[in-house]
């Protein structure tokens, strides 16, 4: 009886296991910010999971949620800010609700030559400095512009600090990594980026100026599995990977902040 | 009766080909068309940004072809009609910027004439700065439409009958006088073309302008960027902007492409 009934499970097991093993694709819709540690991610899962392999398809966040609502076919969506993410989920396009895997946090960066001579935040109100933002329909500009706002509210700043420091734009990018692309070029005296945009290569490109805690703001990265997506299983794990330890580890390496508060 | 069949053959596939490339050409630009709402036309007409974008589109494409033209007949001219060695060196560079990504270009045109680039300092000194600025979105669309009318017009001059030069050359027409009464006149529906191409690559231009210029509105933010900024928040309003910026094209082509049509006496 036992030996039957092991005889079962052991098939069981390995029609499980063929099915595993059928080459399948798991598709990545991932914020631009994420492409270092998701790649790293991607190959470990692939490792984990014989058969599946993962693409990833990186863009802006907005660009990507407006790919999803025309159509185009994920299995994952993992955004750069919530508000995306919602306006996904608004058109029925996610599976449950979006976890927090990651959050990120804003510097200004300043060329390696220093050319507006910027040693502390408030010279970013100095007249005649050039100042580059994203714009404010992207996640980073958006985040940039309530920073600055809470810096005027902040001791050791003027009220008017947003209303000067946002005269002396002198660009409004259509993302973040072209932001740093003009300050790295040296075009722009300052910018305001992400951490993680500072982490790696550049660093030795950029200075960073940081941010007092009480006046940063926070981007939440949420992701998602795509409603009615083929691989949920490969899904599922794709997602409890990115919030296990291993997930994190390689998300802090690149300059995340845990999950967790 | 083997030509007939011959002659119908042919006639099928001049017929399926351009109906192809209408499918391919005018289908988006008809689905473009049929998503926009009605009314949102005339609403973002009244948006002060996209008035800004669209004066600032009209200034800059313009002033770039006055520069494409200007700096691109010697040119084309020398081109056309002189042999010299480097010659193929230099009507290859001319053509280079058709294949540079745009983006691409903004960036050379970053390490060239930008504040750390290599003729940064040299423009500083004459007071001039193009990063952040109008006049760099039309150094920036001046790089990337120059190969179009360069083109054409080296083409255009080359096509000129030999005759009434050499026949102005018996006169004792001088070099010049020959250029401006001979050439250019008979060469002139050929090169307005020319320069209706390089003008609408300039309108359309994006890549080279946010890398290069940057974004700014009423400052360097022309109809492309606009279009593609409002592309990231609202589809509805971009489309609308993207109509706008084909309906003006169109009324410019067509202003210019009937006197580019005329034959010249």
């Amino acid at each position: 009886m036992t030996v039957w009934l092991l005889a079962v499970l052991a098939t069981l097991a390995s029609v499980r296991d063929a099915s595993a093993q059928r080459p399948r694709t798991l598709t990545v819709f991932a914020a631009a910010s994420l492409t270092a540690p998701f790649t790293e991610l991607g190959d470990s899962l692939e490792r984990r999971r014989p058969g599946l392999s993962v693409r990833f398809n990186f863009a802006g966040s907005q660009q990507l949620a407006a790919q999803l609502a025309e159509g185009a076919e994920a299995d994952i969506f993992a955004s750069a800010d919530e508000r995306w993410m919602r306006d996904a989920g608004g058109r029925g396009l996610l599976a449950g609700t979006p976890v927090i895997f990651a959050r990120n946090r804003l510097v200004v960066a300043l060329p390696a030559g220093n050319p507006g001579r910027i040693e502390r935040l408030q010279d970013l109100a100095r007249p005649g400095l050039k100042l580059v933002l994203a714009a404010a329909s992207v996640p980073a500009g958006a985040y940039g512009r309530e920073m600055l706002e809470r810096l005027s509210r902040t001791a050791g700043f003027t009220p008017d600090f947003a209303r000067r420091a946002l005269a002396n734009l002198a660009s409004e990018e259509e993302n973040v990594k072209a932001v740093l692309a003009k300050v790295q070029l040296g075009e722009a005296d300052a910018g305001i980026v992400y951490r993680t945009d500072v982490a790696g290569r550049v660093a030795s490109h950029v200075r960073v100026l940081e941010i007092p805690e009480a006046a940063n703001v926070v981007a939440e990265y949420p992701a998602a599995a795509r409603a009615g997506t083929a691989e949920a299983a490969d899904a599922r794990a794709f997602l409890s990977l990115l919030l296990g330890d291993l997930g994190q580890r390689v998300l802090a390496a690149h300059g995340f902040l845990s999950a967790q508060r | 009766m083997l030509s007939a069949a011959r002659s119908l053959a042919f006639r099928a596939a001049v017929t399926l080909a351009v109906a192809l490339l209408l499918g391919l050409l005018g289908l988006p630009l008809a689905a473009v068309l049929l998503r926009i709402p009605p009314g949102a036309l005339a609403q973002r007409l009244g948006d002060p940004l996209v008035v800004d974008a669209l004066r600032l589109s009209l200034v800059t494409s313009a002033a770039a072809t006055a520069v494409v033209v200007v700096l691109g007949l010697p040119t084309a001219y020398l081109l056309a009609t002189r042999d010299f060695r480097g010659k193929r060196l230099a009507e290859t560079l001319v053509d280079l910027p058709l294949v540079l990504p745009p983006t691409v270009a903004g960036v050379a045109l970053l390490a060239a004439f930008g504040r750390a680039g290599l003729a940064g300092g040299a423009l500083a000194a004459l007071g001039i700065r193009l990063p952040f600025t109008t006049l760099g979105v039309v150094v920036a669309q001046a790089f990337v439409a120059a190969p179009f009318f360069i083109g054409a017009a080296r083409t255009a001059l080359a096509d000129v009958d030999r005759r009434y030069v050499d026949i102005a050359a018996t006169l004792r027409s001088s070099p010049s006088h020959t250029f401006f009464r001979v050439l250019l006149p008979l060469a002139l529906p050929s090169l307005a073309s020319g320069a209706a191409m390089s003008w609408a690559r300039a309108l359309g231009e994006f890549g080279a302008t946010i890398t290069f210029a940057g974004n700014l509105p009423g400052v360097t933010q022309t109809m492309p960027l606009a279009v593609y900024l409002a592309l990231q928040s609202d589809l509805d309003a971009a489309l609308a902007l993207s109509v706008l910026l084909l309906a003006v094209s169109l009324g410019v082509l067509l202003l210019v492409r009937p006197r580019a049509r005329r034959p010249a006496r």
